[in-house]
């Protein structure tokens, strides 16, 4: 959004999905529950995650990205701290936790709905893929229709200006930050219904693969992200069925290289970039 | 005094751009500031909208020394600027636009803005018809038209603006003066930069003259449309109207 990849967004996430464990864990959840009671606990999972990713997200903010925003610093050396907070929260995370894979309980059954062809779709899945589209749907309408979307809008557009029409652009970008942080801990959580596990470097993978979609839609264009995100998840199932899912992240890291050479404004970038001409 | 420069100067890194820059703009006054490329215009307006630090000296509004106040602060106060280039945001409608204009308003219900939203449309009836379309479809007459509209909707006691008259045609310069004109004719002080010195000066009550950073003349407007020094190097010699 504000010409600026977060590349510890990876992280961000890892703390959510370890928010999430905890919570679970202080829950004292260790089989499937339903009703009310599954309600419940997902929500205050949810808002766990969210605290602690947004959390880390806006202190993240101030001390890696402000100070180097005040002195009109270069983008490669905002990527560059960037990694270098990863692989400080990566190690943290690793001395406090240890390094092996925790799983977390399984919260809900995982009955199978229906078949699709040969696909099974299954409760967890339906649960996450709603839970997604209602969060880009509100992000979107968010970015499209309030006052602090517009700011933000404008800020990424032309900071200057923005700050002539009035928008505090330190507040912005930490607002910014915090939605960015409250969306991966939703994620983190999902993450954690589905895959049952987490580790410290949970979020690497996750991150490329989230920066392939990006790119693949169009870097700063939110529906591109999510047009990419599905795309990339097509070409990763494709490809799995003919090459084998071992191959499946690989295949991932070649869309990223190839997007990159060839098409280095996405899929939808060139749609964007004549709105904005 | 509405505002006061006070011995301003200005650094990018070493060099300096303002070298004690000082003056001054009365309430209801147009206030014409004119210079070569490269005088340090946009640099002064800058420096009064928070956007350029200023190394030593006073900037006043309404009797406030604004010179270390965040830059969308001084929005709130009541200064608004039309900067070069536009500023248009590429991809906001027009209407968004606008609506970016009245951002600094934060108490403002929905409403509220209605009134302001008639008036940029009366002034500019061109915009009215082009609501929906993206900023950056528009043409540059509709955008400098964009971008004076949007910095009205903060209702402004002081609008800057900063070579409004850039790459449009003669006709449509004259007319974007005049609405100038009007805008100040409703109450708002206006202190404009230009280049393209001729209509500037005639629109204008009052004017300076700048040159590399420095005030050289400060004068009546009209004075300044007879002064040779300035015919012969803002005015080509030649005053158009
Ligand atoms: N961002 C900048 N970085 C370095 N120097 C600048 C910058 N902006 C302007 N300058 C310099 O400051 C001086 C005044 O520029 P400016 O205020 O844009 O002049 P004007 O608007 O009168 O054309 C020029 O010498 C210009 O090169
Ligand atoms: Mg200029």
């Amino acid at each position: 959004m504000l010409k600026l990849i977060n590349f510890a967004h990876s992280e961000i996430f890892m703390i959510g999905t370890f928010a999430a464990l905890f919570t679970m864990h202080g829950l004292g959840i260790d089989h499937a529950i339903g009703g009310f009671a599954l309600v419940g606990a997902l929500l205050l999972c949810a808002l766990a995650a969210a605290a602690a990713s947004g959390g880390a997200a806006v202190v993240l903010e101030r001390v890696a990205y402000r100070p180097l925003r005040k002195r009109g610093a270069s983008r490669l050396a905002a990527l560059i701290s960037a990694i270098g907070a990863s692989f400080f929260l990566q190690e943290v995370f690793a001395l406090r936790y240890g390094r092996d894979t925790l799983s977390f309980p399984r919260i809900l059954s995982k009955t199978v709905l229906f078949h699709i062809g040969d696909g099974a779709v299954r409760t967890d899945k339906v649960l996450v893929v709603v839970a997604a589209l209602v969060m880009m749907f509100v992000l979107d309408r968010f970015v499209a229709a309030t006052r602090l979307g517009r700011g933000i809008r404008a800020t990424a557009q032309d900071p200057e200006t923005a700050v002539l029409m009035g928008v505090n652009i330190d507040r912005v970008v930490m607002l910014t930050f915090l939605l960015g942080g409250i969306m991966a801990g939703g994620g983190a959580l999902m993450y954690g219904v589905l895959l049952e596990q987490t580790r410290f470097d949970v979020g690497f993978v996750l991150g490329i693969k989230a920066f392939t979609a990006a790119v693949l839609g169009g870097i700063g264009n939110l529906r591109g992200a999510l047009v990419g995100g599905f795309a990339l998840g097509l070409i990763e199932a494709y490809g799995s069925s003919v090459w084998g899912t071992q191959w499946k992240d690989v295949i991932a890291f070649v869309v990223l290289v190839v997007v990159l050479m060839f098409r280095p404004t996405g899929i939808l970038g060139e749609a964007l970039e004549r709105a904005r001409a | 005094m509405l505002l006061e420069l006070d011995d301003v100067r200005v650094h990018y890194g070493k060099v300096e751009a303002l070298k004690g820059v000082s003056l001054t703009v009365e309430e209801g006054e147009i206030v014409s500031l004119i210079g070569a490329n490269g005088a340090g215009k946009s640099t002064t307006l800058k420096t009064i909208s928070g956007l350029r630090k200023v190394s030593s000296g006073h900037v006043r509004f309404a009797g406030e020394d604004i010179g270390h106040m965040p830059g969308h602060r001084r929005v709130e106060r009541g200064i608004c600027q039309a900067p070069e280039g536009r500023g248009i945001f590429p991809g906001m409608s027009v209407v968004e636009n606008l609506e970016m204009g009245a951002y600094a308003r934060r108490g403002s219900v929905r409403g509220d803005t209605e009134d302001d939203f008639d008036r940029v449309f009366q002034l500019f009836p061109a915009l009215a018809d082009r609501k929906s379309q993206t900023g950056g479809t528009l043409s540059g007459g509709e955008q400098q038209m964009l971008a004076i509209g949007r910095a009205l909707m903060a209702r402004p006691r002081l609008l800057l603006l900063d070579e409004p008259s850039m790459g449009l045609a003669p006709k449509l310069v004259s007319q974007i003066f005049e609405i100038i004109t009007e805008i100040n004719g409703q109450g708002t002080t206006i202190l404009v930069v230009e280049q393209n010195a001729a209509q500037a000066l005639a629109r204008a009550h009052r004017a300076y003259v700048l040159e590399t950073g420095r005030i050289v003349k400060s004068a009546p407007a009209r004075s300044l449309l007879e002064d040779d020094d300035v015919r012969a190097a803002y005015l080509g010699g030649r005053i158009g109207t």
